[in-house]
């Protein structure tokens, strides 16, 4: 799951100087950023499972119109990591196959 | 938290609105979901500084965001607004608690949201649109690591001059069949938009200058995962098959309207043959089919940031007219120079439409791709429900759950239509739009009771 991101920082861009877990990892974020930034800063790889197939999928238009990058926040699930501002001490878990919209936590 | 104007979305058309009502005397909301004013174009301009590679147009969004520091509007950041109630007002939610805003008049300026690029591994990680990185190098000055830039538009080569600024260019440009010929004839009164014809040749030449491999006429898209989690692209140009290595495929074919909002309020929409979208139907001040409900900007069909700032402001001057502010002497000869300049900004455009009108494989895509990302539905079985008797939007709903996921068919329903049309041989216009049940945006049952009795369903 933790292929190398697929992104760069660009030039002059601000220190990462936030500290979220991702299902008991540090991830580093910055200020400003959405959570779902901060996820494919920290990993190319797999943010969640389908609930049908248990295909992977990561963050995709970032835009809040795809819901691909639904994660669970400080016990919230289902949340659109992509239009959340990334906050010190975050609690993010991905989620794992059939968690359908509705559910509870 | 009542106002006499609410506004949702705070692009260019929203903040041009707000700050023309309120000179005009009307206390404005102005409701965004994200956590600063700026919109698509201008996200988060208000807050970085020394992103000089982004560009001088960018830059010019800064002088809006601060148009909205005025007494009369008031600015609510992150607030998603998931239902327009015709009586209640404007519901929208934060931090899983609803509010809902009363407003005498309401403007709808949600914009566009990119066309969604279907083929087969298109939902892999490693792809996004080209869009979504734009909004990374925005946001977050983040830049795609060997990236490749696949499909058409002029938004396909401004992130790759954007990128080659930024020093992080693409590995490649991957240019579906783009109709220029075919397009010329438009060409004439695109000439009104020089300075915009001017730029989008500079960014071709930046481009070209950079020596990025550049693939024109590309089909067959098609991309895996390799073993070291790096993604391989497959595409076609005329008989030759090619195959290139990256770490992120960025794909685009222009951008839609967000029409949720306006579909779920019932308000009459029409189809946009050129655009190959439908759009909400609107007077020349952006009036729709319910008096009070006014829609500006790439929301009520794409025209681009300038014209979306024209079409607010005139939106604003009617609603300032319908509110008693404004007589209708002062309402039109303050609108004259907004129409030219929407006139300039949208000459260009039949140009573009035409030019880069979207290629059959991406409405109507080979059988393993998969559809509805949220039901992971293929082309294959929505072509094999299609003949055997859904042919409709809301039969290919109760057969298959397309469009039944969080997205609520944004990702999907152009291809649904697509293929319901290629099998049923009916034209993409009657089978549209898809009817859009509130919440717009998932609330959970809990934060709906919060908000007390729901009146009854309107539509
Ligand atoms: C990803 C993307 C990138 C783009 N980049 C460029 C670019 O670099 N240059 C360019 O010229 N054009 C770009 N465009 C085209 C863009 O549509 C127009 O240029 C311009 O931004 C349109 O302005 P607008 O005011 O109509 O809408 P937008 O600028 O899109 O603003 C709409 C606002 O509404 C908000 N909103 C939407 N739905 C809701 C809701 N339910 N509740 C609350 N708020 C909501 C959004 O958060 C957004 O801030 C881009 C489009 C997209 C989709």
């Amino acid at each position: 799951m933790n292929a190398a991101s697929r992104f760069r920082d660009a030039p002059g861009a601000a220190p990462r100087s936030l500290r979220l877990m991702l299902d008991g990892v540090p991830v580093l974020a910055r200020p400003g950023e959405s959570v779902a930034a901060a996820l494919l800063a920290h990993s190319g790889g797999a943010t969640r499972q389908t609930p049908v197939t248990g295909a992977g999928r990561a963050p995709y238009c970032m835009m809040g119109v795809c819901f691909d990058c639904l994660v669970t926040i400080d016990g919230h699930p289902n949340v659109q990591a992509c239009m959340v501002s990334a906050r010190e001490g975050m609690v993010i878990q991905r989620q794992i196959g059939a968690r359908r919209l509705g559910d509870q936590p | 938290m009542s106002a006499d104007l609410v506004i949702i979305g705070a692009g260019p058309a929203g903040m041009a609105a707000a700050r023309v009502a309120a000179e005009g005397g009307l206390s404005v909301t102005l409701l965004d979901e994200q956590e600063r004013a700026g919109g698509q174009i201008y996200r988060n301009v208000g807050a970085v500084a020394g992103r000089g590679w982004l560009g001088a147009d960018y830059a010019r969004g800064g002088a809006l965001v601060q148009g909205l520091d005025h007494p009369g509007i008031t600015h609510q950041p992150r607030a998603t607004v998931w239902r327009i109630d015709a009586r209640r007002g404007v519901i929208w939610l934060r931090d899983g608690q609803s509010h809902v805003s009363p407003a005498a008049h309401v403007l709808i300026a949600t914009g566009a949201q990119e066309r969604p690029v279907p083929f087969p591994g298109w939902t892999l990680p490693g792809l996004m649109p080209a869009g979504a990185a734009q909004i990374l190098m925005k946001q977050s000055g983040m830049v795609p690591d060997e990236a490749i830039l696949a499909g058409a538009g002029p938004l396909l080569y401004l992130v790759a001059a954007q990128m080659i600024a930024a020093g992080a260019p693409p590995v490649a440009l991957v240019e579906t069949p783009t109709a220029i010929t075919h397009a010329l004839p438009k060409l004439p009164r695109a000439l009104f938009g020089l300075p915009t014809l001017i730029k989008g040749l500079g960014l071709i030449a930046r481009i070209r200058a950079a020596g990025i491999p550049w693939y024109r006429g590309a089909a067959d898209f098609r991309a895996e995962t390799t073993e070291d989690g790096r993604i391989r692209f497959d595409f076609t140009t005329g008989k030759q098959s090619h195959s290139l290595t990256c770490g992120l495929l960025l794909t685009h074919l222009g951008v839609i309207p967000q029409s949720h909002l306006t579909r779920s309020m019932g308000l009459a929409h029409e189809y946009d043959a050129e655009q190959g979208a439908w759009r909400p139907t609107l007077d020349p001040w952006g009036q729709s089919s319910e008096p009070h409900v006014f829609v500006a900007g790439d929301g009520g069909g794409i025209g681009g940031a300038e014209a979306a700032r024209a079409k607010g402001a005139l939106a604003a001057l009617a609603i300032l007219h319908q509110a008693g502010k404004l007589d209708a002497a002062g309402r039109d000869r303050r609108a004259a120079p907004l129409r030219r300049a929407l006139s300039r900004a949208l000459s260009l455009r039949p140009f573009l439409d035409a030019a880069y009108s979207v290629p059959s494989a991406f409405l109507a895509p080979p059988d393993e791709t998969i559809v509805c990302r949220c039901e992971e539905v293929t082309a294959g079985s929505i072509r094999k429900a299609a003949c055997t008797g859904a042919e409709g939007l809301r039969l290919m709903r109760t057969s298959l759950r397309t469009g039944m996921g969080p997205c609520q068919g944004r990702m999907c329903e152009t291809t649904v239509i697509g293929l319901i049309a290629e099998a049923t041989d009916r034209p993409a216009s009657t089978l549209g739009p898809g009817r859009i049940r509130t919440p717009v945006k998932p609330v959970t049952l809990a934060e709906i009771a919060a908000l007390g009795p729901q009146p009854e369903e309107t539509t």
